[in-house]
């Protein structure tokens, strides 16, 4: 071996191109028809580009006293700026917004240092968060205990109610599709039959088909006098619809673990709860973590379907605020106001399931 | 030895068959769908015993040690280990296998948990010892196989000799009184066979009960106190290795090892 080593170095890998010159070379302008690409493109970025560039900033308004501000061809970012308190709070009253603020900060405090690798704590937090904070969050938003004043769901509204639904949609769908993904692979003949008769019926029906429903049959079938809540409805609605989902994208990670797993852990004598709780469930949900993120994602999404039931979900006040004849032709700046709220948290998740794959990643690597 | 906890079902073998017997098999049938694959198996072990079952693939054997503990299930006949019978109910089951270690060929490590997480698991789950104990005795375990110093890794970071080398430890860590190993040496590299055997024979030298499917002639020669020949789903012909390498009686057996012992 050292003979050998001697004989032939170790060299450095061999020199390509270098430099700014050398990767434009090699990226953009490699054969003609690249560099045609390439032009291309540069043509259409500058000539898309840059009007909407100078919409969004540029000659966009961002202060003034009113509607007669946004005088300029640009954006009017005035307008969301003006109906900001609407868009995040809803009808919620407003001498009452601090305690929603209050559950805004505790949601940050819980979840951003997920984000964060080194953060002292945040498996602490993100505990808190998952356990003591939706409780706080409920008597603080609901008020009607320890001397808060109640503020009915009807009241709820914009991004408040868009991460309510979310929140509860996440954390509710993920428990239940797992059990779901455990009774369809059950060895007992009835909790297999139910599992797969409630997956596939949810499944199989549309999202705002459940919301109607509902909203508006369940009641109907309630007797005289019960009334639940319309928002937990929906709730109930949406984490039903989305354990289908769920439930399977979990299934298919029980389908991916080696047979052996279960037979060691069988051999050791867990028990089928220690089993799927400490060998398999762990290895599945890992591997389909990217499945599971996607359905939050589109769960997240969805939340804003709750607008043709009458809740004032996020794009909800937007839509019920750009018809507002005191401003004109404003659309555009909601939906894009929207569109980028949206994408900030589903950005999130993406990201931090990113992370959370490569720190659980332990499987079958050298180091 | 006289048990009469576990008999609620199926007939009570007669005790003929020695005081110290751990495992008593009797006429035990299993099918795959409609193919027989263990047909009238008949078999005693005393506590102490270690057992090398042989045999071309396809004879069964594996099938037969995994009903031991019922990784599979026999349809008629008898099993009994330590008193306990195995029959559906899930608590003899269990009870079986706390008590019946097991290794496999491909290893089954459990790739999530380290080295010492897969020791401790089982202890302290199942046996709810508490955290400090169970990482002593893992400990001292994994020093018996000799990776005290793989401990704090993961499975996918050690060789195939290593893997199963934890695999006897964490089967071990459960403090078994009988240890079942599925062809363990099989899926090794041939460089990697010999420490996983030195770590069986050391085992075997220590008292424990063990029965093992393996191909490892010579490991048979050296510790077996009875060999096994299984073809077809039945047991051939059983004797100490003496009788059973220098003078199988039947003709199944001296074809097959002509066959293993040929190169």
């Amino acid at each position: 071996m050292s003979a050998a080593s001697e004989h032939h170095p170790d060299l450095p890998p061999p020199r390509r191109q270098l430099g700014v010159l050398g990767w434009l070379r090699r990226n953009l302008f490699s054969t003609w028809y690249n560099s045609l690409l390439t032009l291309l493109a540069g043509y259409l970025l500058v000539r898309y580009a840059i009007p909407v560039i100078n919409w969004a900033l540029v000659e966009a308004r961002f202060a003034g006293a009113d509607a007669s501000a946004c005088d300029t061809e640009g954006a009017c970012w005035l307008f969301v700026r003006e109906r900001l308190g609407f868009f995040i709070y809803g009808f919620y009253p407003e001498a009452l917004r601090w305690r929603v603020n209050i559950v805004f900060v505790l949601l940050a405090a819980a979840f951003a240092p997920q984000l964060i690798e080194r953060f002292p704590g945040r498996r602490w937090l993100g505990l808190f968060g998952l356990t003591a904070f939706p409780v706080i969050a409920l008597v603080l938003i609901r008020g009607g205990v320890l001397g808060l004043e109640a503020v009915p769901t009807a009241d709820w509204g914009g991004l408040m109610l868009t991460l309510v639904l979310a929140y509860g949609g996440i954390f509710a769908a993920l428990p239940v599709g797992t059990v779901l993904a455990l009774g369809r692979r059950s060895d007992m003949p009835v909790i297999r039959g139910l599992s797969v008769v409630f997956i596939e019926v949810w499944r199989a029906v549309p999202l705002i088909t459940v919301l109607f429903m509902a909203s508006v049959m369940l009641p109907l079938f309630l007797p005289e006098g019960v009334n639940f809540d319309k928002l937990l409805r929906a709730l109930i609605g949406i984490i039903m619809f989305q354990s289908a989902y769920m439930a399977e994208v979990v299934r298919g990670g029980l389908q991916a673990i080696p047979r052996g797993q279960y037979e060691a852990a069988d051999a050791l004598g867990l028990g089928y709860w220690r089993k799927m709780g400490l060998v398999i469930l762990p290895q599945a949900l890992k591997l389909v973590i990217p499945g599971i993120v996607n359905t939050f994602i589109s769960l997240f999404k969805d939340t804003s379907l709750v607008l043709i039931i009458g809740l004032f979900d996020l794009l909800g006040t937007v839509q019920a605020t750009i018809i507002d004849p005191a401003w004109s032709d404003v659309a555009t700046e909601g939906y894009v106001f929207v569109a980028a709220v949206f994408w900030v948290f589903c950005f999130g998740l993406s990201r931090y399931s990113q992370d959370l794959e490569r720190k659980l990643d332990t499987g079958h690597r050298e180091r | 030895m006289i048990d009469t906890a576990t008999t609620d079902r199926g007939p009570v073998a007669s005790s003929a068959a020695g005081g110290d017997a751990i495992i008593r098999v009797h006429d035990m049938h299993k099918w795959f769908g409609a193919f027989h694959v263990l047909k009238a198996i008949d078999l005693t072990v005393s506590r102490g015993e270690r057992i090398v079952i042989c045999g071309p693939s396809g004879s069964g054997k594996s099938t037969f040690i995994r009903c031991i503990n019922r990784l599979e299930e026999h349809q008629r006949g008898l099993i009994e280990v330590d008193g306990v019978e195995l029959t559906e109910d899930v608590k003899h089951v269990e009870t079986v296998r706390r008590e019946v270690g097991m290794v496999f060929q491909h290893f089954n490590l459990f790739p999530h948990l380290t080295v010492l997480e897969n020791c401790c698991l089982a202890p302290l789950w199942v046996r709810k010892t508490p955290r400090r104990d169970a990482e002593a005795t893992a400990m001292q375990y994994l020093e018996r196989v000799r990776i005290p110093e793989q401990a704090r890794k993961y499975p996918g970071q050690l060789s195939g000799g290593q893997q199963q080398r934890v695999a006897i430890a964490r089967a071990l860590c459960m403090q078994p009184k009988i240890m079942l190993f599925d062809e363990p040496t099989s899926a090794l590299d041939p460089e990697m066979i010999k420490e996983v055997l030195d770590v069986m024979i050391e085992l075997a030298r220590s008292g424990m009960t063990m029965l093992c499917v393996t191909h490892e002639m010579g490991f048979a020669k050296t510790v077996a106190d009875r060999v096994i020949f299984m073809d077809g789903g039945e047991i051939v012909e059983q004797a100490p290795p003496s009788t059973f390498f220098n003078d199988p009686q039947e003709p199944r057996t001296q074809r097959f090892l002509q066959q293993i012992l040929a190169h």
